[in-house]
């Protein structure tokens, strides 16, 4: 080993930094558009696979052309305009922890466990032939480990689901982490979330969901072993389709 | 060193495997061996990690004041880390997501540093550069059997392919639950080294 100086260990630590500064910052910087690019990309894919619309040969650019963002408030229901807030760049989950753009939940609203929730969220409209055909809204709640991100496409009737899709959680692989099983989304569809009578009462029940019968539409397939994480489910389902959540927008909707 | 860079590679794979003999970097080897493909993917950077820090600090092994070498070679490695990282982000997004944390682990994946501190210290850069490889392929080598008989009896699947098809998804296999968790590959460790020191009592150690 050379011989050392004081002052040695001082220039040599300082030139690595540097060059290794240098490096790590070139390639953050270089390679942020493709990694921004990949990352859209990825939650159209899901967007498009809750709404039932997802081919593997198609390229995703093309099958999203049928898809307007919007952005609502979720207090009032009603759109915010394109230049107020620009839907490309709005990140929901941020939002609502910042002071501004956020608000904290008591703990009684607070079903899902988020403690924060957004004054904004985003919506997806799915068209045909210029009419509305489905409505694509995230939802987010905490499970027995993680918070799980999910997509719900909803019928025009704004209670029969088409289809859902979770695509981020930490559940336990195996038990909890078969909500994303793509076998166990499938019993979604066609489910519906509201009775006649304007209550939420879609719920995952515990073995089988019924066949047949009254509740038949109200329930899913229960997952074995991961009951927290079916009841973490169950709540955010509840608090996003009840009145802190899309709600009021529905009720706007139907006016 | 007398060992020639051939021997130098496949001494690190099976005589002395990084996790087999030196039991270093289990803590990773744990977390990504659920399928084959994450342990593949993680496998391929470990070794580029792994070879490309023992290079470089090799090369700059004489300009290292021996005071904060181990400050300069955490700094090479995190920095190759990151690099990998963000590479992955861009052009493998999938697997990045799947990888996600455990990228960022490879910095603190006791072997890179124990080759860079315990090899490339002392070595010209080519033996150092293929000793790098020959333990990533070693970390590699045990990481895939591990994730083979995971992913095989606990998801049913090699690769990502259906092979046992699972009562989950309609088929006849129940899978085995303790394998999908990251507890199950201490076990497959442990019986790895037991076979591995079975073959080869050298290994074994003297009491």
């Amino acid at each position: 080993m050379a011989e050392e100086s004081a002052a040695k260990p001082f220039y040599s630590v300082l030139i690595l930094a540097f060059v290794c500064s240098a490096l790590v910052a070139g390639a953050a910087v270089g390679l942020r558009p493709l990694q921004d690019a990949n990352r859209l990309q990825d939650q159209k894919k899901n967007i498009l696979y809750a709404a039932g619309l997802y081919e593997q040969d198609k390229s995703i650019e093309e099958l999203f052309a049928p898809v307007e963002t919007r952005i609502i408030e979720l207090a009032s229901g009603l759109y915010i305009p394109k230049d107020q807030i620009a839907p490309e760049s709005y990140n929901q989950v941020k939002a609502a922890l910042t002071e501004s753009s956020g608000l904290p939940l008591s703990n009684m609203d607070d079903i899902a466990r988020l403690r924060r929730i957004e004054k904004y969220s985003l919506v997806y409209l799915v068209k045909k032939d210029r009419r509305i055909e489905q409505i694509v809204l995230p939802v987010r709640g905490k499970g027995l480990w993680s918070t799980m991100y999910a997509y719900v496409a909803l019928d025009i009737d704004l209670t029969t689901i088409r289809g859902v899709s979770f695509y981020e959680h930490g559940e336990t692989p195996g038990l909890g982490g078969e909500i994303v099983n793509p076998k166990w989304q499938d019993g979604w569809r066609g489910k519906m979330l509201y009775t006649p009578a304007g209550k939420m009462d879609l719920k995952i029940v515990k073995g089988k969901a019924a066949e047949s019968g009254d509740q038949a539409p109200y329930q899913i397939d229960g997952l074995s072993g991961a009951t927290l994480t079916a009841n973490g489910v169950n709540n955010l389902m509840e608090f996003w389709f009840g009145d802190h959540g899309y709600k009021p927008y529905f009720n706007q909707l139907k006016r | 060193m007398a060992e020639t860079n051939k021997e130098l590679l496949l001494l690190s794979i099976f005589k002395r495997n990084p996790i087999g003999l030196l039991v270093l970097g289990v803590c990773s080897a744990l977390a990504v061996t659920g399928q084959m493909t994450t342990a593949f993917v993680m496998s391929i950077c470990v070794t580029l990690v792994v070879a490309f820090s023992s290079l470089t600090i090799s090369i700059v092994r004489f300009q290292i004041p021996s005071s904060v070498r181990i400050g300069i070679q955490i700094t090479v490695i995190a920095t190759l880390v990151i690099l990998v990282d963000q590479i992955l982000k861009a052009f493998y997004f999938e697997l990045s997501k799947q990888l996600s944390i455990y990228v960022g682990l490879i910095i603190t994946n006791c072997i890179v540093m124990g080759r860079a501190e315990g090899f490339a210290m002392s070595n010209p850069p080519i033996p150092s550069f293929i000793d790098g490889i020959g333990n990533g392929l070693g970390y590699g080598f045990i990481l895939m059997s591990v994730a083979f008989i995971r992913e095989l009896f606990g998801s049913g699947s090699l690769f990502g392919f259906e092979v046992l098809p699972l009562t989950t998804n309609g088929g006849w296999y129940v899978r085995n639950g303790l394998l999908v968790l990251p507890a199950s590959a201490f076990f497959l460790i442990a019986l790895i080294i037991w076979i591995l020191r079975t073959v080869d009592p050298e290994q074994q150690e003297k009491n």
